[in-house]
């Protein structure tokens, strides 16, 4: 397990070498490709005001994510609680899927202006489908026989739902939750790139016309690892309440 | 005097309707069967022996003839007197093997404390302590099936339904199952109705054999395996246990 960790770190520095010896040894202009050092002294820019750019553009993805996961799961058990309902919104719902949301983005603005809002709605509308549609799969994948066992016992709709249906399907909800996060990210980003005064998304056009290109790397890295932590903590809190054989990779 | 049957079925039928069309499952199935009595039902796929169970759990109605279980000196409540165990162990995967025992009583609301005792004996009893805190991956396919069988008597049912409850296991693990069903049975004092396709099995644990046949779908016979008990793996090789297998084999039209 140990190697395992250590070959898994060892790759990423591996990574960042080839990164450096490419730019130091093969004549990489700095605003083509700026070398890894080049890309940290990026943040010693005062006038990019870093922490507050990633305060902006991680509160759009935390608070938009978040509403996806409560209006998503709310949904699914919604539409899965009778038969009825699934087989009139599961259709619809993967239609709506098909929407590219990016496409959504110049409408989101129309609507409601630009600012944190919409660009936290970009990432609610692209991460909100995977929860849903994983929850509402993991919520109808029942076994015939374990729902023959609860009758036999005359069990009640609450108790096979509480019982039974909802933490068999916490591994699928854990597995929409952990692709909805990536796309979280690429939500609110994309809604800063169309209209936006602040965050790490606008402040990458800005530094894209002045090419400081050390900048926009390191603006990418920085999104990446709000990105990561949101990720990280999905996957603790799945450690957590998930034991380890249920869970879906 | 002689007892009165646990389970009266007099002439059941059971009919299925799809797409217009009347599919029979069961027809005439007439049977008794005594208190504390381990009723093997023996067919081939589709002679309705997985139905007649479901209809026994109460899980569906049956379409004609008569069905009784219970008797006014050993009554029989449908929701809390049936102990059920599928082919496959079924065990939620979240839930350690004590809580996955524990399962029914939940259900029908018994007291947590006692049934977590009796969870314990029960497990106990399957050949199971010391794993009552193993979630059931970390068990064998055999050993999740006890784990079945234990949470199937959690409740303290009357009347155990297992269908195919060893079909899933290799041939030298289901040999062990049987004489350990046979002794859990003994322990427990349940009635036990055990659908099999194994002609060996139904002999072998039965104290009697329904035999279904398929196609259309009836019942063929109705025997008492006059075997001595305790069964021991050495009885197979018996005469009379041969000559209850050839008589089911013939009946389903394989010799």
């Amino acid at each position: 397990m140990l190697a395992r960790y250590t070959l898994g770190a060892l790759a990423h520095v591996a990574l960042i070498l080839a990164w450096y010896l490419f730019v130091r040894f093969g004549d990489v202009p700095k605003y083509v490709m700026p070398s890894p050092g080049a890309t940290l002294e990026a943040l010693l820019e005062p006038n990019y005001d870093w922490w507050s750019g990633i305060a902006v553009t991680g509160t759009e993805i935390f608070a938009g994510y978040f509403l996806a996961l409560v209006v998503g799961v709310a949904l699914a058990l919604f539409f899965t609680w009778s038969k009825i309902l699934e087989a009139f919104f599961m259709p619809l719902l993967v239609s709506l899927n098909m929407i590219p949301k990016v496409a959504l983005g110049p409408l989101i603005i129309v609507w409601f202006k630009y600012g944190m809002l919409p660009n936290s709605l970009m990432a609610f509308s692209i991460a909100v489908f995977p929860i849903l549609l994983t929850t509402a799969r993991g919520l109808s994948e029942i076994e015939p026989e374990l729902l023959d066992l609860v009758r036999s016992l005359k069990g009640s709709r609450w108790q096979l739902f509480t019982k039974i249906q909802l933490p068999g399907a916490l591994p699928y909800i854990f597995s929409g939750m952990k692709v909805g996060a990536i796309l979280a990210v690429a939500g609110a980003v994309v809604g800063e790139f169309l209209a936006s005064d602040k965050g790490l998304g606008y402040l990458m056009l800005q530094v894209q016309v002045t090419l400081d290109t050390p900048a926009m790397f390191m603006a990418v890295i920085l999104i990446t690892l709000l990105g990561v932590a949101l990720y990280g903590m999905v996957l603790g809190l799945e450690r957590l309440v998930v034991p380890k054989d249920a869970r879906v990779a | 005097m002689s007892p009165e049957p646990f389970i009266r079925l007099c002439g059941v039928r059971k009919v299925y309707r799809t797409a217009g069309e009347e599919h029979l499952a069961i027809s005439d199935a007439t049977f008794d069967v005594m208190p504390g009595e381990l009723v093997s039902l023996v067919g081939p796929s589709g002679c309705g022996k997985s139905t007649l169970l479901k209809v026994l759990a109460g899980l569906h109605p049956h379409d004609g003839g008569d069905l009784r279980i219970g008797s006014a000196a050993n009554p029989f409540d449908p929701s809390r007197d049936v102990g059920m165990v599928f082919q496959a162990p079924l065990l939620l995967k979240w839930r350690r093997v004590l809580e996955n025992v524990l399962l029914p009583a939940e259900i029908l609301g018994l007291p947590l404390a006692a049934a977590r005792e009796r969870a314990r004996e029960l497990l106990a009893l399957v050949g199971l302590s010391g794993h009552e805190d193993k979630y059931p991956y970390e068990l064998s396919g055999g050993m999740q099936q006890r784990a079945a069988i234990a949470r199937a008597l959690v409740h303290d049912p009357k009347l155990v339904l297992m269908d195919e409850p060893f079909g899933a296991l290799d041939a030298l693990t289901r040999e062990k199952m049987n004489l350990e069903l046979l002794r859990i049975w003994k322990e427990a004092g349940k009635t036990i109705v055990f659908v099999t396709h194994g002609i060996s099995e139904a002999v072998f644990l039965g104290t009697r054999v329904v035999v279904l046949t398929a196609g259309p779908a009836r019942m063929a016979d109705n025997f008492v395996i006059e075997l001595p008990r305790p069964r021991t793996l050495d009885m197979k090789t018996h005469e009379q246990f041969g000559v209850y297998s050839r008589r089911i084999y013939r009946l389903l039209g394989m010799e």
